[in-house]
């Protein structure tokens, strides 16, 4: 049970009940859609970016806990961060779930709590699909992005 | 939603031993996560009887040839093995002849093959293949690939909310225009069994060819392809306690004949020159290149070994615990299932409210209970119930109450971990 425990922390299931940024985004000038095919999660990221920051983000779609958490979570630490923030963020969560060596996890902030994923490798795709969609909508690439 | 209605008790057969029977399947032995494996994903795949390891074992120690090729004493050996394998599965759907039963590497390739060979000679523009909104993919997109060569359209027959197929919807889907009839015996997703000689029946009347897809019915149902009168009938050897890459097209003879083949090569030929090849016999003709030998003698052993324990005791213990399973879940507050059919099988696909399934699966496998979740290949199906996937427990011969007991206790630990 405890490293489910450490999957599923209390922060998980808060953001997992009540995501925050959680609606679409008339203004938006950056918006892609992500697609996890094994479990059908779907998301859609909607970014304001003006002067290279990221001025506003938010995010629609349905999902698991660990996918509807990691959206909200991400959109949270993306506010206000510069464009090549993002994407150092992304690489830094990126090797958190993913490596085998607890990466030099400053600047993640909340984004931690996501770390007991790197346990349960069948659910790495659920933690990452909102930034690889993130990642798509920054590079206007306007096919769905596709986990598979 | 209707509630689930109660599943009518099925009188055990005296003599199925399933604790018994467990013995036979060395991989149930284990733990994962530390607890006793529970293996309830069986409509993925199911687990192998040592016969069968055995089987596939005995022919690369002892006789491991290539087929149908060879004057020597191993190639006999192994063409024998192979051909009394296909002589078992022409009893085990009772064929006519083990001539209607071609080898393929499952159920999506024989639905593939028929969609290829029987499509390009018989269906034309402006023309209709009917399906049913409960098909897995693979009874769907070899149907819309042959859809998009020929310009010929599918037509899909609607299901209630119960997962059950609307029969009279269905039939006047059927008509002048309908070139194939492809159905899924029992649902993957929903576990419905369709009325499959009905079906049969209404079809054949109006002399449109049916083709069955068999791969969820075999491990759970007696099926009788001459009973039934279906055309065609398909199943994957893997979902029948048989290796992977081992699978069955039965085909009427007549139907086989007038096919062209699916693919070229060897083996399939009786002679070659530039000018012209002659093809061979049936079933060879559709049997191109070296086989999964080895599946196949594996298949034939798998094949025995459900006859042996018995397909209607087997029947009767699933049935038992699929209405075992279908009591306990509805004792638990929020979990609803999808797929409530009067007639099913073996099939338990649920959802928890405030809980996704992918997470269920998360937990239920730290609790050692193996299931699947997603949308099973069964997209249309998820879209028809209003739901993004489901969690489906899945019964085979070996699976006990305890299991049930089992899977219940994970679910509970569940709600707890979500506090829902
Ligand atoms: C109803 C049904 N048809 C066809 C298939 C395809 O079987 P295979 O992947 O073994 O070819 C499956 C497998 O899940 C199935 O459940």
């Amino acid at each position: 049970m405890s490293d489910l425990r450490e999957l599923y922390q209390e922060v998980i299931f808060d953001h997992n009940r009540k995501p925050r940024n959680f609606h679409g985004m008339a203004n938006a000038n950056h918006a892609a859609e992500g697609y996890n095919p094994l479990c059908g999660d779907k998301v859609k990221i909607y970014l304001k970016v003006d002067n290279g920051v990221i001025g506003d983000v938010s995010f629609e779609g349905s999902g698991c806990a660990i996918s509807t958490a990691s959206a909200s979570l991400m959109t949270e630490t993306l506010k206000g961060r510069t464009l090549l923030e993002a994407e150092k963020l992304f690489e830094t969560f990126h090797t958190m779930v993913t490596g085998p060596e607890v990466a030099h996890l400053e600047n993640l902030g909340k984004l931690e709590v996501l770390c007991g994923v790197r346990e349960f490798p069948a659910r790495v795709k659920c933690a990452t699909l909102a930034w690889h969609t993130l990642h798509a909508a920054l590079h206007d690439d306007h096919h769905t992005v596709s986990t598979e | 939603m209707k509630m689930a209605e109660p599943v009518p008790l099925h009188k055990p057969v005296p003599g199925f031993d399933v604790y018994r029977l467990r013995e036979d399947f060395p991989i149930l032995r284990q733990r994962v996560h530390g607890k006793p494996l529970v293996y309830l994903d069986n409509a993925a795949t199911s687990q192998k009887p040592l016969a069968v390891i055995e089987a596939e074992d005995r022919y690369y120690r002892e006789y491991n040839s290539n087929i149908h090729r060879g004057v020597h004493t191993l190639s006999q050996q192994a063409t024998d093995a192979y051909e009394q394998a296909r002589a078992k599965a022409a009893r085990f759907l009772n064929a006519r002849s083990p001539k209607e039963i071609v080898f393929v590497r499952g159920a999506t390739e024989a639905i593939n093959l028929v969609a290829a060979a029987f499509g390009r000679a018989r269906v034309k523009e402006g023309d209709e293949i009917v399906l049913t909104a409960m098909e897995h993919h693979s009874n769907i997109v070899p149907w819309q690939m042959l859809c998009e060569q020929t310009g010929a359209r599918l037509r899909v027959a609607s299901i209630n909310d119960d997962g059950e197929l609307l029969f009279e919807e269905y039939k006047k889907l059927i008509g002048p225009r309908t070139k194939m009839v492809a159905v899924v015996h029992v649902s993957n997703a929903l576990g419905s069994i369709n009325p499959v000689k009905e079906i049969v029946r209404y079809a054949r009347e109006r002399e449109v060819p049916v083709l069955v897809d068999g791969a969820q019915a075999v491990p759970h149902v007696k099926v009788d392809v001459q009973d039934l009168d279906c055309d065609f009938y398909v199943f994957s050897g893997h979902k029948i306690y048989g290796p992977t890459g081992s699978g069955v097209l039965y085909g009427r003879e007549a139907l086989l004949k007038a096919m062209p083949p699916y693919q070229g090569g060897g083996d399939m030929i009786l002679t070659v020159s530039f000018e012209k090849t002659t093809y061979n016999e049936l079933p060879y003709k559709f049997e191109a290149g070296t086989p999964n030998i080895a599946g196949g003698i594996g298949l034939g052993a798998a094949l025995d070994y459900v006859t042996a324990a018995g397909l209607d005791a087997i029947a009767a213990h699933e049935h038992e615990l699929l209405a075992y399973a279908t009591a306990a879940v509805s004792e638990v507050s929020g979990l609803r299932l999808i797929g409530t059919a009067k007639e099913k099988a073996s099939i338990l696909s649920f959802v928890m409210e405030g809980v996704h399934p992918h997470d269920i699966g998360t937990i239920l496998d730290h609790e050692g209970v193996a299931i699947r979740t997603g949308h099973h290949c069964a997209m249309p199906v998820m879209d028809r119930f209003h739901v993004p996937a489901t969690a489906r427990a899945s019964f085979a011969l070996y699976n006990t109450k305890e299991d049930v007991d089992a899977l219940m206790a994970a679910v509970r630990t569940a709600k707890e971990v979500f506090g829902v």
